[in-house]
């Protein structure tokens, strides 16, 4: 995946909204990360890190918290779901591979902490 | 005091911006984009050298070349007579919509019906990217394997239309077309597979009646 375009992407975002909302400074950030998005934990609070003390005040000692947000697969014969990390593509109920993934690939920003 | 303010804001979010200016510059020109993706080496740019000979007359087309670096795929288009745009990514390894948007300006988008974008070559960051493109097209060729879908399942999602390169190869690299349909059949149960040559010409002009078709439907949707 992209964690430094992510970063960029977010913070891009992020001053929009300090700048509608006259924010002088951002404490935390929380992003919805699904469990199959791809997106490495390790990588994306290094990035972060980085990115925070390049980008300015605003950013200064802000913290990214990452919500994981757990994989969840529909399977349209059965019509039951199923924990997609565990299981992959094949329903461990009725053995169908007519699955469909239901969430767990998003990447949002769900909310900030700021003054 | 520290405030909690909600945002729900996807990542792609200004992307998605980006590629809804990309349809209505588009749109604003009768012309139409075709995102082409594939590994390196899967023959992107002979595809292209057919196609644009396959056409020819018919359309007005122009190519925007991404690549990491040099310009010799563009200098192959325009020895076939359409225009190429050289895009360097810089190192970026896909096209996102901006950057299409970007290249799309230096043409004078009334003198064009048809634009491929040939993606950086890569089977896994370009079909994560809305570039703005009516059509999706994948290539994969026979010496990658019929196995790529279930590696790089998001790649086959997202593509409308699968090209299977280099099939004069098959029997030497033990390629089984059937289990390529098979593998491709739950991730994409609508995708059009066609099997070609873009060395030996075999099998390219369906590919030719495919996009004929697709541009004959445009036409009609947009008058």
């Amino acid at each position: 995946m992209h964690e430094l375009g992510i970063v960029t992407h977010v913070m891009k975002t992020l001053t929009d909204v300090a700048a509608e909302n006259e924010l002088t400074r951002i404490g935390s950030v929380t992003l919805e990360v699904g469990e199959v998005s791809g997106v490495i934990h390790e990588q994306i609070l290094d990035c972060w890190d980085y990115m925070c003390t390049k980008r300015g005040p605003l950013f200064t000692g802000c913290k990214l918290i990452l919500d994981t947000i757990p994989a969840v697969t529909y399977c349209s014969s059965c019509e039951k779901t199923y924990p997609t990390v565990q299981y992959g593509r094949t329903c461990p109920h009725c053995g169908s591979g007519e699955t469909w993934l239901l969430e767990g690939n998003q990447c949002t920003i769900k909310e900030i902490e700021a003054e | 005091m520290s405030d909690i303010i909600e945002v729900k804001a996807g990542i792609e979010a200004e992307n998605d911006k980006f590629a809804a200016d990309v349809r209505k510059l588009l749109r604003n020109t009768h012309t139409r984009l075709i995102n082409l993706m594939a590994s390196p080496g899967a023959g992107k740019t002979s595809l292209l050298e057919q196609t644009i000979d396959g056409l020819k007359g018919a359309y007005k087309i122009a190519v925007l070349e991404a690549d990491v670096d040099a310009d010799v795929d563009a200098k192959r288009i325009e020895a076939h007579g359409a225009k190429a745009v050289q895009i360097h990514t810089g190192g970026s390894c896909h096209m996102d919509a901006s950057m299409t948007l970007q290249a799309l300006q230096t043409l004078d988008l009334n003198e064009y019906d048809l634009i491929f974008l040939e993606n950086v070559g890569n089977l896994v960051c370009p079909a994560e990217f809305d570039v703005g493109a009516d059509l999706k097209v994948m290539i994969l060729s026979v010496p990658e394997g019929d196995d790529k879908p279930l590696k790089y399942p998001l790649m086959f999602q997202v593509t409308d239309c699968i090209l299977v390169n280099k099939i004069d190869t098959d029997e030497i690299f033990d390629f089984d077309l059937q289990k390529l349909q098979k593998n491709v059949a739950p991730l994409n149960p609508k995708a059009q597979i066609i099997p070609i040559s873009a060395f030996t010409g075999s099998g390219v002009e369906n590919w030719i009646v495919y996009l004929r078709e697709k541009l004959l439907a445009w036409n009609y949707s947009c008058h």
